[in-house]
């Protein structure tokens, strides 16, 4: 770290924190992506992390991924709470034997000091009912604080994950606000530099929470949302039938995973915002996480037909 | 003797699962010694969050030695059957087996089978990597590059290490060697995570307690709790405030740390405006924290108390610093939920209830509200509350589940409606009854007494049973989803604990009308006011319960369809609750001593629906029974019953036709003519008394039959020779029979 400058210090600059994480798993052997290019309710759906999970070969990835979440915007003024808000994402596949160790040096690789700082793990188990996923770990803890999710993916699209991969979450947010020392997320340091140089998060983000959270909950126009959803899904279902391998033919391997797949993202970021609108009842709500599911378990199931997902070219 | 000491090291076990892991580990071992004939002297198992280990005392170094003896063919068997007995037992030759003989099968061959007891590391190397792969975790879990085979190990969290030695105490142990998916047994272990993570070896369980203890890490469970709790209570006294004690958290956090460090952390006194049930919910759910709170006024105080694991080089101050952001932060948003929910009336809220599914065939929690105001209504008399409060405290009572703070803490409800309902000036009574309508929910729980809040605790509860008795889905087994035997009892402790009257029948059929969300029920709402007819229907103390050609009649009236099966459905599925309400209380009784057989002779009565007056009964029955004249009446009653038994079964008919009195003033004795006399007195008084619920003065009228019976047995022959007379004798016994019932049904009392 003594070779960088102040201003790319993870206790005092946002940027500072990512680029410190993406060159730590760098050196574990990750991949380092971009974020996917969708709105998504968490990095976990990203196609490195959930389809990746599945199959036999090994894969290790860290990206930075937006996390669209339509129902927790506050106007931007709730000093905790965003519509869309940073993860961190890690996946390791198959898990090393010390990723608890390799988690632990990466809080130490962002300046958290582990003589005087209180880590521990507790209890927390994962599932996402949308993706047909679960698995067991931890909610890791520095100080009381939850920082990051640890997961070892047992299911994912309803398929055992075989081997199984180890997911870290990072609340980028939260913690660069206890490194920083700052009590709203918007008093955060963005590029780390003072004075007129200075870029808060508020400048960044500020008016965007406002104006999605107007959008969210008071003008997504819904009807168009329901159709969306639906052409999702069509499209969805379209896709995969069409990737299918011809029967008899010598490749046997599905031809379009990854654009069905997108196709499964985006019904379920509609459902998100349908939800935020208020329009989807409780007992449709159910019925709705269940269609995307069925898409997310097709769409794992034609993964698992592709050279990615283990079928030899 | 030597020891075995056993260690399964692993990622961090889940606080709740690592008690029960530990007695599971030791009962397990232990077992499968046993089961292979190996005693021990003491066994005890430990667990933190990264370790389970086992210590065994006092194992043999190896098992028995086992000599067998097996029977062979005889002398001159087949060859076929000689070359099988010499494979089975595992001998050479026939030299090596000797020859007996016995009388009926004359000489035979015997193989002496001598097998010298395995070394107890050989069992344990066999038994233990069993005992692993199968540990009966509540979750388990695969990981890591074996996780790519089928049938991987499966642990809790990714098992690292196994400790395994075995050996006296004089000499050095040996390591029992064995492997699990590719972890190899050892004699090396960890220290504490950050204090001292160094890998260390350790021998035997004398040096491997201590060795942890200086690797920071404190072995037993119930140490580290000790360690916290003191520490916690002298950190508090140091303040002049007392620790608000907690045992199930106390447990919690001991299985968060393997080295305990209490510390004191404090928070903006602005925050003490929020309830105190608040605060400490906020801090012990999301923190996993301690409160205090100041002796002299009992107030929460602004500090709490967090248990790290760290001995930290600063002493503390950034775990104590990032903490107290955090309790700030929660508390924030504590203080925010009860200022905001403030600002909307509970009465308001009602129409957000409709979103609420309770169950999916029984509606929403609006609908369940509904019922409930409207049977607190009809309650309240009967419990002596004013209808209009009662009415008012269940309609507000569920409204708190919609607050921002219920929503983040559920296990505030009725509480926040408390709060809720004061400040906005509701009635004191009806504030009460919103919290206190949710009890008692459980056996030592507080049984409400004020009167609207015993009637809506009452008809939230009804309306749940009824409710799920009505969609079938009643307790089986152990199952009990819907706490529907805690609801049961709830109404039984209500009932009885405050004195009430509450003839059951009534009180279900119509909750039974008003679950009215699936079709059937429906048609229930319809005859609504039928029900009330069959309320009205003329009962003395014990209301008798409609019979199906009596529903159906009344249904067939009203035209409605398929008039039989609503009736048969509504009597059986109310009958059927009523025997599960009967069940529940013999459980109540027997749990308070009451004899098991009095209760059973309660109830075999008809139409015994009114718990006050069961109970009652059953007391008065004790009493009777322990004095000389129940006795007495007892023996009689059985004399008379054991005659009748085998006579009838005798002539294959009863006699259960009154006596001939025409007969008895004719030929019958003094003593028959007497009893007579006595019976007719007896049963009317025993009845105008059970009238009056004087059950008491009922068994006082019986207990006067003692006389006339004794006589009548010393003196009088039942079975007379005349064919009338002894027929008419038999009535008589039977009539005596009949008597005793006006109380209980004596022939289920025992001893």
């Amino acid at each position: 770290m003594t070779s960088e400058p102040a201003h790319m210090n993870p206790a005092r600059s946002f940027q500072g924190l990512i680029l410190t994480l993406q060159r730590y798993w760098a050196e574990q052997g990750c991949v380092i992506l971009q974020p996917y290019d969708m709105e998504m309710g968490a990095g976990t759906f990203h196609p490195a992390t959930t389809l990746r999970a599945l199959g036999p070969k090994p894969w290790r990835a860290a990206y930075v991924q937006p996390s669209r979440r339509p129902k927790d915007g506050r106007y931007g003024e709730n000093p905790n709470r965003l519509q869309h808000y940073y993860q961190f994402q890690v996946i390791l596949k198959p898990n090393p034997p010390d990723i608890q160790q390799l988690y632990v040096k990466s809080l130490e690789a962002i300046g958290i000091d582990t003589s005087v700082h209180d880590i521990r793990f507790v209890e927390d188990d994962w599932e996402s009912p949308t993706l047909g996923a679960w698995g067991l770990g931890w909610e890791c803890w520095c100080d009381g604080m939850e920082v990051s999710q640890f997961t070892y993916f047992q299911q994912v699209a309803g398929f055992e994950c075989s081997p199984v991969a180890g997911e870290l979450t990072y609340g980028l947010e939260r913690l660069a606000m206890y490194l920083q020392g700052v009590e709203s997320i918007y008093d955060l340091n963005f590029n780390g530099l003072e004075g007129d140089r200075k870029v808060t998060y508020a400048q960044v983000f500020q008016q965007a929470e406002q104006e999605y959270s107007r959008h969210n909950f008071e003008y997504a126009d819904t009807e168009m949302l329901f159709r969306h959803f639906r052409d999702a899904e069509a499209a969805c279902r379209k896709y995969l039938a069409d990737g299918e391998p011809k029967s008899g033919a010598n490749d046997q391997r599905h031809l379009m995973a990854l654009p069905a797949y997108d196709q499964c993202i985006k019904a379920s970021h509609m459902f998100n915002l349908l939800d935020a609108r208020g329009v989807i009842s409780v007992t449709e709500r159910q019925s709705y996480i269940l269609r995307v599911r069925e898409l997310a378990k097709a769409c794992g199931a034609a993964w698992l037909k592709t050279e990615g997902g283990g079928v030899a070219a | 003797m030597p020891d075995l000491l056993l260690e399964l090291f692993s990622e961090e076990i889940p606080a709740r699962m690592q008690r029960r892991a530990a007695e599971d580990l030791k009962k397990l071992v232990t077992d499968a010694l046993v089961e292979r004939g190996f005693v021990y002297e003491g066994a005890k198992a430990f667990a933190t969050p990264r370790r389970l280990s086992l210590h065994i005392a006092g194992l043999p170094v190896k098992g028995q030695d086992v000599r067998e003896e097996r029977k062979g063919p005889r002398v001159g068997a087949p060859e076929a059957a000689v070359q099988g007995f010499l494979k089975g037992a595992g001998l050479a030759s026939l030299d090596q087996a000797k020859i007996e003989s016995d009388p009926k099968k004359g000489e035979f061959y015997v193989a002496v089978i001598e097998k010298p007891g395995r070394t107890t590391p050989d069992v344990l190397a066999e038994i233990l990597p069993q005992i692993v792969k199968n540990f009966p975790w509540p979750k388990s879990m695969r990981w890591g590059a074996a996780s790519k085979e089928p049938g991987s190990l499966r642990w809790v969290r990714p098992l690292q290490s196994i400790v395994c030695t075995f050996g006296p105490e004089t000499e050095d142990p040996e390591v029992v060697r064995f492997e699990v998916d590719g972890i190899a047994s050892g004699d090396v272990t960890y220290g504490h995570r950050f204090l001292a993570p160094g890998a260390f070896r350790v021998k035997r369980f004398d040096d491997y307690a201590p060795a942890l203890e200086r690797a920071k890490v404190v072995l037993e469970a119930d140490r580290r709790k000790d360690i916290i709790l003191h520490d916690a209570r002298d950190l508090a006294f140091a303040q002049g405030l007392e620790l608000v004690e907690d045992e199930g958290l106390l447990e919690e956090v001991a299985g968060l740390v393997e080295w305990p460090v209490v510390l004191m952390g404090s928070f903006d006194e602005a925050f003490l405006d929020i309830p105190p049930e608040v605060i400490r919910t906020t801090i012990r759910a999301n923190q996993k924290c301690f409160v205090l709170r100041d002796p002299k006024t009992g107030n929460l105080a602004n500090r709490f108390l967090l248990t790290s694991n760290l001995a930290a080089t600063d002493g503390g101050r950034t775990i104590v610093g990032g903490n107290e952001r955090v309790v700030r932060a929660r508390l924030s948003d504590a203080k925010f939920f009860w200022e905001t929910d403030q600002k909307v009336k509970l009465e308001d809220r009602l129409e957000k209830l409709k979103s609420i599914v309770f169950h999916e065939k029984l509606g929403t929690q609006y609908e369940r509200v509904e019922r409930i105001a409207a049977l607190a209504r009809e309650l309240a008399p009967i419990v002596g509350a004013d209808p209009a409060l009662a009415e008012r405290a269940a309609r507000l009572a569920k409204a708190d589940l919609v607050t921002e703070m219920v929503g983040e803490f559920p296990e505030l409800q009725g509480l926040m409606g408390r709060y809720y309902a004061t400040l906005q000036g509701e009635h004191p009574s009806v504030a009460a009854a919103i919290e206190e309508h949710y009890k008692p929910l459980g056996p030592s729980d507080r049984v409400p007494t004020d009167p609207v809040s015993v009637a809506v605790a009452l008809a939230d509860k009804i309306d749940t049973l009824v409710g799920f008795w009505a969609i079938d889905e009643k307790p089986t087994g152990s199952k009990d989803p819907y706490a529907l035997r805690r609801a049961a009892l709830g109404v039984i402790r209500l009932v009885l604990e405050n004195d009430l009257r509450l003839p059951l029948i009534q009180l279900l059929a119509k909750p039974f009308a008003r679950n009215a969300s699936d079709a059937l029920f429906e048609e229930f709402l319809k005859v609504r006011e039928l029900v009330d007819a069959i309320d009205h229907s003329a009962y003395s103390s014990v209301i008798k319960h409609p019979t199906v050609p009596e529903l159906t009649a009344i249904f067939q009236q009203r035209q409605l369809q398929n008039a039989e099966t609503l009736a048969h459905i509504m009597y059986s599925r109310g009958l059927d609750l009523l025997s599960f309400f009967a069940d529940r209380l013999k459980v109540y009784l027997r749990d308070q001593g009451a004899r098991h057989d009095l209760i059973d002779a309660v109830f075999a009565l008809e139409g015994q629906d009114d718990l006050l007056m069961v109970v009652r009964r059953v007391e008065a029955l004790g009493r009777f029974l322990d004095t000389e004249d129940g006795a007495n009446l007892l023996a009689g009653y059985r004399r008379a019953a054991n005659i009748l038994r085998i006579e009838e079964k005798k002539d294959g008919r009863s006699y259960d036709e009154a006596p001939d009195l025409g007969i008895v003033n004719a030929q019958g004795q003094i003593e028959e003519k007497g009893l007579v006399v006595a019976l007719d007195s007896a049963r009317r008084e025993a009845s105008d008394a059970v009238a009056n619920e004087d059950f008491e003065g009922a068994m006082r009228a019986l207990s006067r039959l003692r006389q006339p019976v004794d006589a009548f047995f010393d003196k009088v022959t039942v079975n007379a020779e005349d064919s009338a007379l002894r027929e008419n004798r038999l009535r008589l016994l039977n009539a005596l029979r009949d008597a005793t019932r006006a109380v209980a049904d004596f022939s289920r009392i025992e001893g």
